[in-house]
């Protein structure tokens, strides 16, 4: 059984138009495909990836058009459903950015943060990216 | 002592983040012990053992090319790989291939190679412990 | 109960988000767990007696190891540190990577 990993992530919306990813979740979401076992943990301005309805048409640049831009709160859900890693969402850090638990996507987790302890103690690793 | 296995990773490019100062610092006091150390260079970080690196002079402060003597990240990853062999421990540096892709850095010091994610969760699993510096 | 070593690179002059780390630093302790709070880069800046020193000495006295990395404090020129912090080498960190300590960098 691989060593469950709990990852906080907190870095958001850095490049991620350039890599049309998080790269962080990409990351994740790669490793789980190699028999990883991770948990995320969405903290500070990185709960606005689970806001349900976000994204932009892709950038151009002169006759430059991207094809692919990213939609966060997308690869959020695909996370959850099809690389099934628990996504929690800090409940003090929406609330501090007027985010109301009806408008993020279905399937994640709502947690204060002073329950960080408590899911530090389930997990043998522990990363903050 | 007890021979140790860490894993690091390293997200940030060359030349623009201190957290890369801290890495090296702490990278090498493993490689003095002689650990078994794993570096999975993500990101920014796929291009420290870029070899096309140089070293260049410092005019505001009146110094040509070897009196400035610069630092090249690919130097400190060469001797890095030299001081853990020396040491009795192995450095397996993976620079992740699709962010040397992008960013075109594709020719590496020897001694470090190309990966992927697979990579880092191998190494997670094989190590004694984990170091993620994240970049900002 | 399980050790923590809780690496802070940021401050809390350009940073606000250094008091959520202070906290969860306090809230492992308060656990039960053994915590080392390590400052290395400009974390070390909150370590000089100041207006934002007090927070670092709290911490202390609520059972968090506080260390400030020698070469950050002596490349910026800090020798007084406030009560409850203590210099250290980096070897400290790989000490505690090596002894198994839960290891997270902000």
């Amino acid at each position: 059984m691989a060593k469950k990993t709990l990852n906080i992530v907190e870095s958001a919306y850095r490049a991620v138009m350039e890599e049309q990813d998080d790269t962080v979740l990409w990351l994740l979401a790669a490793m789980q495909g190699a028999g990883a076992q991770h948990t995320v943990v969405l903290r500070g301005n990185a709960v606005n990836y689970a806001v349900a309805g976000q994204g932009v048409p892709g950038l151009t640049v002169g006759e430059w058009k991207q094809t692919q831009a990213p939609k966060m709160d997308r690869d959020v859900l695909d996370l959850i459903e099809k690389r099934k890693i628990p996504v929690y969402v800090v409940t003090e850090d929406l609330a501090e950015r007027g985010i109301e638990s009806r408008e993020l996507v279905p399937g994640v987790h709502l947690l204060s943060r002073t329950a960080l302890p408590g899911l530090f103690a389930e997990h043998t690793l522990v990363a903050h990216w | 002592m007890s021979k140790k296995a860490l894993t690091v990773a390293l997200m940030d490019p060359p030349y623009e983040s201190e957290n890369l100062t801290t890495a090296f610092r702490i990278l090498d006091v493993a490689a003095r012990r002689g650990y078994d150390i794993n570096v999975f260079a993500y990101e920014g970080a796929s291009g420290l053992a870029f070899t096309r690196q140089m070293p260049h002079p410092n005019p505001v402060h009146g110094k040509n090319v070897a009196e400035e003597n610069h630092p090249t990240t690919k130097d400190q990853v060469a001797a890095l790989l030299a001081e853990t062999e020396k040491n009795g421990g192995k450095l397996d540096w993976v620079n992740c291939g699709m962010c040397v892709d992008e960013r075109g850095v594709g020719e590496f010091v020897p001694g470090t190679r190309r990966g992927s994610p697979a990579d880092f969760h191998a190494f997670v699993e094989a190590s004694d412990n984990v170091l993620v510096i994240p970049t900002k | 109960m399980a050790q923590y070593l809780l690496i802070e690179s940021r401050d809390p002059f350009e940073s606000n988000d250094v008091t959520y780390y202070y906290d969860l630093a306090k809230g492992l302790a308060d656990g039960g767990n053994e915590v080392t709070l390590f400052l290395a880069q400009n974390a070390v800046l909150a370590a000089r007696p100041s207006a934002r020193s007090a927070a670092l000495s709290a911490l202390a006295r609520g059972g968090v190891k506080v260390l400030a990395d020698d070469f950050s404090l002596r490349e910026r020129g800090i020798s007084k540190l406030v009560e409850g912090v203590a210099a250290a080498p980096i070897d400290t960190v790989v000490d505690c990577l090596a002894a198994g300590h839960k290891t997270l960098w902000h």
